[in-house]
């Protein structure tokens, strides 16, 4: 699916990026702690999180990820915008909690890419 | 091209925004050389993991990458509190970070398991009081 198809499944908002918001992703991951998705995330384009600080944005480039979704109505910062900016990333807060995000999403056909 | 390229960076052991910021220079470095996308990534996450440790864990170090055509070393040198038990440390889940980083989103003891899993060659050298080298060689494919 699109980037903005994503946007919308979850009702959230595009806080930046909004010219690569039809980029295509196939998979995705979710979760909070930033070595677990270096350690096991593949080729996931998406991540789900709840975690709202600048090394999210960090971890997102090292597994070349193309968008950023944070759950929960979380709010980066203008800081982190900035970087992921830079970065190429697209970030979108939704007000959904993790489980029913991850859900929303995997029903509209994301996959999980792993295990 | 030369034959090796050595980058050097100073890793700040008080700023966790800027921490990443060596791993994501090398990384492109590595990604205009041409290097395979997925050893690119490798060299990344096992870096990454090195430079958080050296914030979180011992204020700070510093970061060399040297290149070559065929592999990349990377060294991280801090002269922090140092590590105990190497063989306890590399144990995924073992952690003496505090409340404040897991918060953070580290802290989960899979770092240095991490880097044990992305690089062909990880060496760790640490005395108590003195501080810790961690050496990562990546093979590229
Ligand atoms: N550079 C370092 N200096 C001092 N101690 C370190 C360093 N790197 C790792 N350690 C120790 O090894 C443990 C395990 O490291 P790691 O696997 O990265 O887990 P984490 O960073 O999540 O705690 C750390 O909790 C810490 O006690
Ligand atoms: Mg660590």
């Amino acid at each position: 699916m699109k980037i903005s198809q994503a946007a919308q499944i979850l009702e959230g908002t595009i806080l930046c990026c909004e010219e690569f918001k039809d980029r295509e992703v196939i998979s995705a991951c979710g979760s909070d702690m930033m070595s677990d998705v270096l350690a096991y995330a593949k080729d996931q384009a998406v991540l789900i999180t709840g975690l709202c600080n600048p090394q999210v944005i960090r971890t997102a480039v090292m597994m070349d990820m193309l968008c950023i979704i944070f759950v929960r109505g979380k709010m980066p910062t203008e800081e982190m915008i900035e970087l992921a900016k830079e970065r190429e990333i697209v970030l979108i807060s939704t007000p959904r909690r993790m489980f029913s995000a991850c859900g929303k999403l995997y029903q509209a056909g994301l996959v999980p890419g792993g295990y | 091209m030369a034959e090796c390229v050595h980058l050097e960076y100073r890793v700040d052991g008080n700023n966790f925004v800027s921490a990443g910021t060596a791993t994501e220079s090398v990384k492109s470095f590595l990604k205009n050389m041409g290097v395979d996308p997925k050893d690119v990534r490798r060299v990344a996450i096992a870096m990454y993991e090195g430079e958080i440790n050296m914030v979180i864990h011992a204020n700070g170090g510093y970061a060399y990458a040297d290149i070559y055509v065929d592999k990349c070393i990377i060294t991280l040198v801090d002269t922090g509190k140092g590590i105990a038990d190497i063989e306890l440390a590399m144990q995924p889940g073992y952690s003496t970070a505090s409340d404040e980083v897991r918060a953070l989103g580290f802290g989960a003891g899979m770092g240095l398991p991490n880097m044990k899993k992305y690089a062909d060659e990880c060496i760790i050298e640490s005395e108590v009081g003195k501080g810790t080298k961690v050496t990562l060689v990546t093979n590229f494919s």
